[in-house]
């Protein structure tokens, strides 16, 4: 749901990015109007609009002349690509620099992740 | 949003005095057509004053007020496009709710009836009772329904929901929104429940003493400012030469709220051990407002 404090139009992006990776808007399918994403978090509809445009920019998701928005194909990889990225400058780095801080090497980090995983 | 567009309510050095008291002091600031404006204060911040010369109700001491690019007092070719919800909304003597609604399409051309029913059914409004046995919430309720069912190009509400429970407020506020959806216009919404109509505002003023302390859009404001907690002594580091508007504090943890932090800025304290919180519009403008409050009371007399 929404929350205050950070940007809303970047709130609505991130939302309907993860309902794409998640398969619930599958490419090719239609999303809900700006007016609908409006009404359901109570919202103004503009600020809606400028997160689905947001989306629209990456090439997530395109327009239908007089139809409405659908996600574009390859929009599923798109996102995890660009995931992907944020995961790695989010979390490994950190994680690789704190590892060399205490003298661990890269096989003693992996061990740990696949023991984490693997719980 | 862009530099072109239209451009429904404008002041310029506008100013109110009631003898020694300046009520509104020297406020310019443009609302763009088509968007959801809040003007945000404290009571007797200067709100109603401000509406009240932007509808053409009062004249203003010095400065001017534009509405639709016309001087709005007395001017009927400017005022037929307006709605004003007035908090003190005064009706004839012998009027019922139903009479208000059947004189309406005289004074508003986009009057839509249909809904005016139906939002008089979601706000169980007595249609027959007369106006002045009304509860509080119920004489809201009028004003409301008269805001939206308008459809005025330009719609102003002044603290519209006295008396009206959360859950006839909610109502109020989804109407707005679905509404606003379909008939795209100009609304200008006075309130101090920042928190209640914090997403549907587009862009924010904020009034303060009778002053704009505040004029941006609502989205920016969000990611403005974030309160940064720790150990004072980290915390403290970590503000130094950071503009800061919040400062609490309890044993030897502080919680400092500072402005612009960038995404270097929220690295920066995280690896400082830092933990961030957002600020919430409402908790922002509480802040701003108190920092002002501070700031005139320590100004040399």
């Amino acid at each position: 749901m929404i929350e205050e404090g950070r940007p809303i139009f970047l709130q609505i992006a991130e939302q309907l990015a993860d309902d794409i990776i998640s398969g619930a808007y599958p490419e090719e399918s239609q999303v809900p109007s700006t007016n609908e994403f409006a009404a359901f978090h109570r919202i103004n509809p503009a600020t809606a609009a400028k997160g689905v445009a947001l989306l629209v920019d990456e090439g997530v998701l395109y327009k239908k002349r007089g139809i409405g928005m659908f996600v574009a194909a390859g929009a599923r990889e798109k996102l995890l690509a660009a995931r992907t990225e944020t995961f790695d400058h989010d979390y490994v780095r950190p994680l690789t620099r704190e590892a060399r801080a205490l003298g661990l090497a890269a096989d003693d980090v992996i061990t740990l992740i696949r023991k984490d995983m693997d719980r | 949003m862009t530099p072109s567009a239209p451009i429904a309510v404008e002041a310029d050095g506008l100013t109110r005095r009631y003898g020694e008291t300046v009520a509104v002091d020297r406020v310019g600031f443009r609302l763009e057509h088509g968007r959801i404006h809040g003007l945000l204060g404290r009571n007797g911040a200067g709100k109603t004053t401000l509406m009240r010369m932007l509808t053409g109700q009062e004249f203003p001491s010095s400065g001017r007020a534009r509405l639709l690019g016309g001087e709005p007092a007395e001017n009927a070719d400017v005022l037929r496009h307006l709605c004003f919800v007035k908090e003190s909304q005064r009706y004839p003597e012998s009027f019922r709710p139903r009479h208000v609604f059947r004189v309406a399409p005289w004074y508003f051309e986009n009057w839509d009836a249909e809904f005016a029913g139906r939002l008089a059914d979601a706000f169980r409004l007595p249609l027959n009772r007369p106006i002045k046995k009304l509860s509080r919430g119920q004489l809201s309720a009028v004003g409301i329904i008269l805001g939206l069912a308008s459809r005025a190009p330009v719609t102003f509400f002044d603290e519209p929901y006295l008396g009206l429970d959360a859950v006839a407020r909610q109502i109020f506020y989804d109407r707005l929104l679905e509404d606003f959806a379909e008939h795209p216009r100009t609304v200008v919404l006075s309130t101090h429940l920042i928190d209640e109509i914090a997403g549907m505002l587009e862009h924010v003023l904020v009034i303060d003493r009778g002053r704009i302390l505040l004029d941006a859009d609502a989205d920016d404001l969000r990611g403005r400012a974030v309160t940064v907690v720790g150990t004072a002594g980290a915390v403290d580091r970590f503000v130094a030469g950071r503009e800061t508007i919040h400062r609490t504090g309890i044993g030897g943890l502080a919680s400092v709220t500072v402005t612009g932090l960038d995404a270097e800025g929220r690295r920066a304290a995280t690896d400082a051990g830092l933990e961030l919180a957002p600020v919430s519009l409402q908790q922002l403008i509480v802040h701003l407002t108190r920092a002002s409050a501070r700031d005139f009371s320590e100004a040399p007399a």
